[in-house]
């Protein structure tokens, strides 16, 4: 049972990935770009824990933290360029 | 001197040390001295960052106002979802919030809130931080949104810091 | 692993899939960019700390001890979905994104 579940939730999170990347592709502005790859890179994390309890391993979590600390950083450096035209004043 | 060795912000030590200690593999003797050089070094460090020291005059209703900001997350998160997958299109509002929190770890700790909760993404704050700009993503009302921050998040938030 | 384990993992994976879903749709779906910055916030944190918690319930079912590594990161997402929301919020606000037209009241300009 739980093997159908995790292949149905796969199947949903890769699809939400590919709406993300529409979003990503048509803009129309920066923010919405941005945004995008805010959602993708949250989307990846999902995926890397649900590759994880398909192998059985915990081995990727750490990859998952990784990209949930640079994530965020860079969308708060993407989001102040944004802004004020650089990221360091 | 004896600054130097002390922990200035004894609340963000206790938090990096617990997350050394979640991140390495199982506490060992290891894990532990270097959980407390991180505590002390890394709020030295950033010490000239933090305008002063967060102020909480009773801590301990905090897992209670967190335990209700998760059910109310989610509540929230149905309702979003089914304002995304119906038909109608919504209609948003930004609202001007007029904050009577002082304490500005208190006015991050609303604005994450709304973030998080029913509908709500807390946007901007005014330069003299006493209003807060909300974008709403299906308002019947700006006065019903106020309200139902103020008294559901806003006044436990209040008894906590004041 | 117990039967009770795996219904809660189940169902927690559907929930946790069908919100990151759903979020993503209202990125993809909705008219402008302040509306379309709910659904990330709101339902993808949400889909995906649902997601971790059911990877928490299997790992410590298959009794591999409890770690708390997902529960970080839940946190860690939780505590920067609404950061980084505003940070995009202020920065569209700036650039001057155009809203959809029945937006009542209007973004500042400071």
């Amino acid at each position: 049972m739980i093997t159908t579940a995790l292949y149905l939730t796969i199947g949903m999170v890769t699809l939400a990935t590919l709406l993300n990347v529409y979003r990503l592709i048509k803009g129309p502005d920066e923010p919405d770009r941005v945004l995008a790859i805010d959602t993708l890179y949250i989307n990846a994390i999902a995926l890397i824990i649900l590759l994880g309890i398909t192998l059985g391993t915990r081995m990727y979590l750490e990859s998952a933290l990784l990209i949930a600390v640079m994530g965020f950083v860079s969308t708060v450096a993407m989001a102040k360029y944004l802004k004020r035209g650089s990221v360091i004043e | 001197m004896f600054d130097r060795l002390s922990f200035p912000q004894p609340w963000l030590s206790w938090v990096l040390f617990l997350t050394w200690q979640i991140l390495s593999d199982g506490v060992s003797g290891g894990s532990v001295v270097l959980g407390l050089i991180l505590a002390w070094l890394i709020p030295q460090l950033t010490h000239g960052f933090w305008p002063e020291r967060p102020g909480f005059v009773k801590p301990w209703r905090m897992p209670a106002y967190i335990l209700r900001v998760l059910k109310d997350i989610v509540v929230a998160s149905f309702s979003v979802a089914w304002l995304i997958l119906s038909p109608r299109s919504p209609r948003p509002a930004f609202i001007s919030y007029p904050l009577k929190l002082e304490h500005p770890l208190a006015i991050s700790i609303l604005a994450s809130t709304i973030s998080l909760t029913p509908g709500t993404v807390s946007a901007d704050i005014s330069d003299d931080n006493k209003t807060l700009l909300i974008h709403a993503l299906d308002a019947t009302s700006d006065q019903e949104v106020i309200d139902a921050i103020h008294n559901s998040y806003e006044k436990p938030l209040m008894e906590m810091f004041q | 692993m117990s039967l009770f384990a795996e219904y809660a993992i189940s169902a927690l994976l559907l929930f946790g899939g069908g919100f990151t879903l759903v979020g993503a749709i209202g990125l993809a779906r909705l008219p402008d960019f302040y509306t379309r910055l709910h659904g990330p916030t709101k339902a993808t944190t949400v889909g995906v700390g649902a997601i971790m918690f059911s990877s928490v319930i299997y790992f410590s079912s298959v009794d591999q001890g409890i770690d708390f590594s997902e529960v970080l990161i839940t946190v860690f997402l939780f505590m920067t979905a609404p950061v980084s929301a505003n940070m995009l919020a202020k920065a569209a606000m700036h650039i001057g994104v155009e809203t959809v037209k029945d937006t009542e009241g209007g973004p500042w300009h400071q």
